[in-house]
C-alpha cells in the first residue's frame, strides 16, 4: 500500500531526513516512536506533502511521487487524495459545525451530493461516538470529542491510508482513551495505518510494526515485541528506558 | 453672547426654527442622493481592491508583492483632499476629465482600498497555519481554501477596524464638497451662503453625520454577534 525509497528532507542546511525506506502492507498500523526533533513529524508530513520531500519517492496506493523532479499542484492534489491526516492539535474548522466540518471535503472538493455526504457524515460520526453532537460548533467539544471528529473528517475523505500526528499529545490524559479506542477499532477493520505517537501502551496493543526514529533516520524496526522487549540498538535502549522512567515515577 | 441673543429675541428664534426646517429636507436628500451612496459604492469598490491587494501582499510572487507595496504606499503617504484633487483638478491639464460623483469614487475607493488592505492582510496572517494544512490534506485549492476557510474567519477578525474604516469613509465623503459633488456639506455650505446661518446649517449637518454614524455602530455589534455564534465566550 505504501513503499518508500530514499527520502530525504532538509530545511536550509538542516537535513532533517536521511533516507527512509519503508513499505507498508495493506491493512498494517505502523506506529512511529523517537525522541522529539528525530524527524517522526516531518516524516509523516511528507507523506502527505505538507512538507515537500527534497528527493526520494513515495507510492501511497499505486501513486507515485518523485520529489527529485518538480510537481504540479495537479499532481500533488491527486497524490494528496491518497491519504488523510490527523493533526496533534486537531485543526477543525471552527467555523462550522461538527457536521459541515465533515461534510466540507466530500462536498466542496470531491462534489458529492450534499444528502449523501450528509448520510455519510452521520455514519461517522456514530461510528466515533458523537452522533449528538452533529449540530455543535468545535468550541463546544472537549479535546478528545474535537480529536475524534478529526478522524471522522479525515475518515470522509474515504483515504487509502490514514496519517496519525501525535493525535493524543494536546489530550487532557483522562480523554486519551477515548481517542485511542477509535483507533483501534480501526486498525481492526483493516484501516492502513501510520500513527506517530508517545503513547506506548496503543503501540504494543496496536501496531503491526513500530519504527523507533533517531536524528532522520529509522534506527530500529520490528513487531512491538521485539522492539520493546528485546531492543538491539543501544539509543533505543536508552530512549525505552527514558520513557519507563517517567511511567514510573 | 450669541445663545442670549436668540433666546431673548423669539423673533430670531423663530426664523431660525423656519430655515432648520426648510433646510432639513435638502441635506436628508443630499445625504441620500449623494453622500450614503458615495459612501457604500466606495466601500463596495475599495473592500475588494483590498482584498486583492492584501492577497498580492501575501503572494509569494515578488511582483505582486511591490506593486501591492507601492500603492498602500502612495495613497497611506499622500492626504486624501490631495488626491481627490489630482484626480478632479488635475488630470484635466493631461486631457483626462472625470466628473465630480465619478471621481469622489475613484478618490475614496483607492483610499478604502489601501487602508483595508492591511487590515485584511493582518486578519488572514491571524488565522492559524493549521488552518491552511487541514485545508491542503482535505484536498482543497488555493481559492477553496480563501473562499471556504480563511476568509470566513477573517472576516470576524476584521469588523471592528473596518467598520472603523467605513465610518471614517462616511465623514470623509464631506471633502468631495471641495471637488464639486453636491453631497451633504456642500448643500449645508449652499444654504447658510444664502442665509449666513453658518453654526444652525453645519450643526445640522453634523447631527446628520453623528446619525448615520451611530446606525453604523449598531449595524457593527449586530454583525459582531452573528460572527461570535461559533467562538466561546
Amino acid at each position: 500500500m505504501i513503499s518508500i525509497k530514499n527520502l530525504h528532507k532538509s530545511f536550509g542546511e538542516l537535513e532533517v531526513l536521511k533516507g527512509i525506506d519503508l513499505d507498508v502492507e495493506k491493512g498494517q498500523t505502523i506506529v512511529v516512536i523517537g525522541p522529539s526533533g528525530s524527524g517522526k513529524t516531518t516524516f509523516l508530513r511528507c507523506l502527505n506533502i505538507l512538507e515537500k520531500p527534497s528527493a526520494g519517492t513515495v507510492e501511497i496506493g499505486g501513486l507515485v511521487a518523485d520529489f527529485s523532479k518538480p510537481m504540479s499542484k495537479k499532481q500533488i492534489t491527486a497524490f494528496r487524495k491518497q491519504s488523510a491526516m490527523v493533526f496533534q492539535h486537531y485543526n477543525l474548522f471552527p467555523h462550522m459545525t461538527v457536521l459541515d466540518n465533515i461534510m466540507e471535503g466530500p462536498v466542496t472538493v470531491q462534489k458529492k451530493g450534499k444528502a449523501q455526504a450528509k448520510e455519510k457524515a452521520l455514519a461517522l460520526l456514530e461510528k466515533v461516538g458523537l452522533s449528538d453532537k452533529a449540530d455543535s460548533y468545535p468550541y463546544q467539544l472537549s479535546g478528545g470529542q474535537q480529536q475524534r471528529v478529526g478522524i471522522a473528517r479525515a475518515l470522509a475523505l474515504e483515504p487509502k491510508v490514514m496519517l496519525f500526528d501525535e493525535p493524543t499529545s494536546a489530550l487532557d490524559p483522562e480523554l486519551v482513551g477515548e481517542v485511542l479506542q477509535v483507533m483501534k477499532d480501526l486498525a481492526q477493520e483493516g484501516m492502513t495505518m501510520v500513527v506517530v505517537t508517545h503513547e506506548m501502551r496503543f503501540a504494543k496493543g496496536a501496531a503491526d510494526e513500530v519504527l523507533f526514529m533517531d536524528s532522520g533516520r529509522i534506527v530500529e524496526r520490528g513487531t512491538p515485541d521485539a522492539v520493546f522487549n528485546r531492543p538491539q540498538e543501544e539509543r533505543t535502549k536508552r530512549f525505552l528506558n527514558l520513557i519507563q522512567d517517567t511511567d514510573t515515577i | 453672547m450669541y445663545l442670549n441673543s436668540i433666546f431673548s429675541n423669539p423673533e430670531r428664534l423663530e426664523r431660525l426654527g423656519d430655515i432648520a426646517q426648510s433646510s432639513f429636507l435638502p441635506l436628508i436628500e443630499a445625504a441620500v442622493q449623494f453622500t450614503l451612496p458615495l459612501s457604500v459604492i466606495s466601500f463596495i469598490l475599495g473592500l475588494f481592491l483590498a482584498i486583492v491587494t492584501a492577497l498580492a501582499r501575501i503572494s509569494t510572487v515578488r511582483i505582486f508583492q511591490w506593486i501591492a507595496r507601492v500603492y498602500v504606499s502612495i495613497i497611506r503617504g499622500t492626504p486624501l483632499l490631495v488626491q481627490l484633487f489630482i484626480l478632479f483638478y488635475g488630470l484635466p491639464t493631461i486631457g483626462v476629465t472625470i466628473d465630480p460623483f465619478p471621481a469622489a469614487v475613484i478618490g475614496f475607493s483607492l483610499n478604502v482600498g489601501a487602508y483595508a488592505s492591511e487590515v485584511i492582510r493582518a486578519a488572514i496572517l491571524s488565522i492559524p497555519k493549521g488552518q491552511w494544512e487541514a485545508a491542503d490534506t482535505i484536498g482543497m485549492s488555493y481559492s477553496q481554501t480563501l473562499r471556504r476557510v480563511i476568509l470566513p474567519q477573517a472576516s470576524r477578525v476584521s469588523v471592528p477596524p473596518l467598520s472603523n474604516t467605513f465610518i471614517s469613509l462616511v465623514k470623509d465623503t464631506s471633502l468631495a464638497a471641495l471637488i464639486l459633488v453636491t453631497e451633504m456639506f456642500r448643500v449645508a455650505q449652499q444654504i447658510a451662503a444664502t442665509n449666513y446661518e453658518f453654526l444652525l446649517l453645519y450643526g445640522q449637518a453634523a447631527l446628520i453625520y453623528w446619525i448615520i454614524c451611530f446606525s453604523l455602530s449598531l449595524v457593527q455589534g449586530r454583525l459582531e454577534n452573528r460572527f461570535d455564534r461559533y467562538v466561546s465566550r
